[in-house]
């Protein structure tokens, strides 16, 4: 322990002291732990944001995305363009080059014909691919030469950096996987789990849910990197624990999601083993405004539908009311601190692509009582509720059973009884609220309720398909057995316009435009999405691991090759 | 006495099928989707497409019926093949797990060593500490030792392992730095060194569970030692003569410990069914870890081969139970 202080010691003298000089190995250890144990090293067969992680070290897309939202190349040589003649002037291919002497870590040449395989593998129908949005409006995926991929896609894709970009669509080696395709590929449980890669890291060991074993990869393309000679990632446990292993007894490096409470946050970081950093996304805790009636009295099939509009919410009045009612910074101090910040936005990020709508963010109950007497809500007999024609300001507000979101149903459910609305809370287990089963009443989907309340975000900077949810036709229903994802049942001819054409429109700058317009129509001009917190994915690093790089684009560990030991 | 064991034996397979089927019914009619973890922006149609591959679309008899066959007979059959070489299963499909998609049996046998390692010396620590307490405080009953130990007994009973060994982790882990918070898994015992350092990553949970089990044990200890100190044959005992240490050790405790054994026997189950909270903590990752992980994803799979596995546990120690008993005590005989 004395040597390990020694060399802290040492470190804040030569922090900044260049890693250059560094050769791959010399740095021993790397020790990581998730509060979810990995399950799979597949990316293609979960999308569990462990597993994308851990996989991530070990196979690569040909392009990644950096920390401020740029696509940079990681096995291609560069970014195919419609400038340098990458992208064809008519949208519909993208071709990419492979970087010359690029070799798997079994010492194999990486080809073409490896991301043909790793296109074919996911888009099988039998496979059950979890990333198979990457592939969509894929028509064929050729190797035009042993180095050169060319993509062709059905009609024109402004934005066509969704194959093989990013760490949910990496390539797979096919000598490993070429029996593993379709019904099969649940079944190789090896190469699912010891995939063989081009990353700076090999697995070396691998047990289910619980350890992966990795050695850096002998034919990394650089040869000075990875710093470290072996990587260990010990999962299981809950964020708490990750969280002290790094911050109060310095056992492991790194912890990724460590999300805990503001005040445990505070001892921690008290400690000064470790540093807390965060990455803000596009992740958003919002409230969804049923735009529908939600009333048991309606016959099943009809509740919650377009046919009939709710009877208080259907009032912009009122949402907007809810929504100035609230004190966002409070939520963000009781329940994320570091991890969280308020905003107006369902598309918060890339600062770029994000609109500069801050409008919610100062509380206002005068303005919110006003807007609700403007709009005839008003107590008249003096029950501290107010009334309308006979009928009750009263609003079942449900979310899931986690314990972030009943403070957060606790605090709102205050701001809206001062307000005069009465506010009846539920909170459903996660397992059944994302579960999606048609048959049960409680999923986000339906959304048998007024208001609810979850988490979500973009899986890429580009917000296109993101914000194409809110689409008249993406409402759910029992039409299309309650699937889609415009929860609020929002519709707007206007908005579907704009969706349409943003999907053809190339123009970096228009499309930017075009998002902040989408992303105000459905926020502050609607008031039908009521955006509460920006959150962000807080992890842990301990004072003696250098380079670490938050990215809320691609995975968490992109850029594990430039780690190094701060000596 | 064989025909009683053989009649127990029979009527346990009707039993264990029952207890198969609700287990089944149970875990599938349990509200939740396999795909309940996987982030929102896997849009519907793919999620169908993942459940049909996961074969969770199907029917739930057609699943039972398929999961009695995997766990009947292609698992013995690939048990047998992988010993003897032989081909008895070909490529017939094994119990797949839904989240990871690796063979359940495998995890299992992953798995198997540390939680008994870590809960089974737990269990026996606990059964160390809980018999001499135990003894001692029937022995003076109500002396300050007595006290003592129902306080002890009191405390490892009502205070949670979540409690317990998140202050067992901040005293020796934060503040004195003894110990690791973290299990590793991947630790292969091979020289001095490497056990030493087991021994200290054992340390934190093994003291854990230790004290709760203890506590349970101490309290049967003490009452059944309580109602044969009082007996006739112990005072003749007495009369006869026999050192204190002859009568409390030879004639009370060999009597006394009956019930006790039987207790101890039907908590072992529990060593394989692992310690839920205890391993989560400390990251042993065991058996426990892997139930509770799999019912939070609805990995149906592998809840319902290890909720079977602790059923045929169950009926097995309970009839390993009856036998002893009859066994420790002359007098109870079933036939």
């Amino acid at each position: 322990m004395k040597y390990k202080t020694a060399l802290l010691g040492a470190a804040a003298a030569f922090a900044f002291a260049p890693a250059a000089f560094a050769e791959r190995g010399t740095d021993g250890e790397v020790k990581l732990t998730f509060p979810q144990a990995v399950s799979i090293m597949n990316p293609y067969l979960s999308s569990g944001t462990k597993d994308v992680n851990a996989a991530q070290l070990v196979i690569e897309p040909l392009a990644g995305i950096d920390d401020q939202g740029n696509i940079v190349p990681r096995l291609a040589v560069e970014i195919p363009t419609l400038e340098n003649g990458g992208i064809s002037a008519d949208l519909t291919t993208i071709t990419w080059k492979l970087l010359p002497g690029l070799l798997w870590s079994d010492g194999t040449p990486v080809t073409a014909d490896d991301a043909v395989f790793t296109a074919a593998y996911c888009m099988d129908p039998a496979g059950g691919c979890a990333q198979l949005t990457k592939y969509e409006g894929v028509k064929s995926v050729e190797a035009v030469d042993a180095s050169t991929i060319k993509i062709t896609f059905t009609a024109p894709k402004p934005n066509p950096y969704t194959t093989f970009v990013g760490a949910l669509s990496p390539i797979l080696q096919k000598a490993q996987f070429a029996a593993c395709q379709g019904a099969a590929a649940p079944t190789c449980t090896d190469p699912n789990n010891m995939p063989i890669g081009t990353g700076p890291f090999m697995v070396t060991g691998f047990t289910v849910n619980d350890t992966v074993s990795l050695a850096a990869n002998p034919n990394y393309r650089d040869p000075a990197k990875p710093a470290f000679a072996t990587a260990v990632i010990k999962g299981g446990g809950d964020a708490e624990g990750s969280a002290r292993a790094v911050m109060e007894t310095g056992e492991f490096d790194y912890a990724w999601n460590t999300q805990i409470p503001p005040d445990s946050q505070a001892a921690m970081a008290a400690a000064g083993k470790g540093v807390f950093v965060v990455a803000f996304g596009t992740l958003v805790e919002r409230l969804e405004m049923n735009m529908t009636d939600p009333s048991a009295d309606l016959p099943e099939g009809e509740r919650s539908t377009a046919k009939h509009p709710h009877p208080i919410l259907s009032d912009i009045k009122v949402r907007t009311a809810l929504s100035k009612a609230i004190d966002r910074q409070i939520l963000v101090d009781v329940g994320y601190g570091a991890g969280g910040r308020p905003t107006c936005n369902v598309i918060p990020g890339p600062d770029a692509w994000a609109s500069d709508n801050t409008g919610c963010i100062a509380q206002d109950m005068p303005g919110a009582m006003a807007l609700l007497d403007e709009a005839g809500w008003k107590d008249t007999d003096g029950d501290g509720i107010r009334d309308k024609d006979g009928k009750k300001l009263s609003i079942l507000y449900q979310t899931t059973v986690n314990p972030i979101r009943q403070d957060f149903q606790a605090l709102i459910k205050d701001w809206w009884t001062e307000l005069g609305v009465e506010v009846e809370l539920k909170a459903i287990d996660p397992g059944v609220f994302f579960g999606g089963d048609a048959g049960s009443p409680d999923t986000f989907q339906k959304f048998y309720a007024d208001v609810e309340m979850y988490a979500n975000n973009s899986d890429n900077p580009d917000p296109e398909t993101y914000l194409g949810q809110y689409q008249c036709k993406n409402a759910p229903s029992p039409d299309n057995q309650w699937q889609g994802e415009n929860m609020n049942r929002f519709c707007d001819p206007a908005y579907d316009a704009k969706i349409a054409e943003l999907s053809t429109t190339t123009d970096l700058a228009a499309r930017q435009a075009l998002a902040k317009q989408l992303n105000d129509m459905v926020t502050k001009d609607s008031m039908t999405v009521v955006p509460l917190v920006h959150r962000g994915t807080l992890s842990a690093h301990s004072n003696a691991l250098g380079g670490v790089i938050m990215n809320a684009w691609d995975g968490e560990l992109w850029n594990t090759a430039d780690w190094f030991r701060v000596k | 006495m064989l025909t009683f064991t053989l009649r127990r034996l029979l009527l346990a397979i009707p039993t264990l099928l029952i207890i198969s089927l609700v287990i089944f019914l149970l875990v599938d009619l349990a509200p939740g989707s396999p795909l309940g973890e996987i982030p929102l922006t896997v849009p519907p149609d793919v999620r169908a497409k993942m459940i049909k591959a996961l074969g969770a679309d199907q029917p739930v008899f057609v699943r039972y019926f398929l999961w009695l066959r995997q766990f009947f007979w292609v698992e013995p059959a690939t048990l047998f093949d992988s010993y003897f070489g032989t081909q008895l299963a070909g490529d017939e499909q094994r119990i797949l797990s839904w989240q990871s998609r690796s063979p359940v049996f495998s995890v299992i046998g992953e798995r198997l060593p540390q939680t008994m390692t870590v809960i089974g010396t737990a269990y026996l620590v606990g059964i160390l500490i809980a018999l001499p307490i135990g003894i001692y405080s029937a022995y003076r009953q109500y002396s300050w030792f007595d006290q003592f130990g129902t306080m002890f007994a009191m405390i490892g009973f009502s205070v949670p392992t979540f409690f317990s060994g998140t202050l067992l982790i901040i005293i020796f882990s934060v503040w004195l730095g003894w110990f690791p918070t973290k299990y590793d898994t991947t630790l292969s015992v091979t020289d001095w060194a490497s056990f030493v350092k087991q021994v200290k990553q054992m340390a934190l949970p093994v003291m854990t569970l230790g004290l709760a089990n203890a506590a349970a044990i101490s309290r049967y200890m003490r009452s059944s030692m309580l109602e044969n100190m009082g007996q006739d044959y112990v005072r003749t005992a007495r009369a006869k003569g026999m050192s204190e240490r002859k009568v409390v050790l030879k004639h009370v405790l060999r009597n006394s410990l009956i019930p006790v054994v039987t207790v101890i026997a039907l908590g072992i189950p529990a060593i394989f069914g692992g310690a839920i909270i205890t391993e989560n903590l400390f990251g042993v990752n065991g058996i426990g870890a892997a139930l509770i992980g799999a019912i939070h994803v609805n990995d149906i799979p592998m809840v319902q081969t290890l909720a079977f596995i602790f059923a045929i546990l169950i009926v097995a120690f309970n009839l390993i139970a009856d036998v002893l008993y009859g066994f420790l005590d002359p007098r109870i005989r079933y036939d």
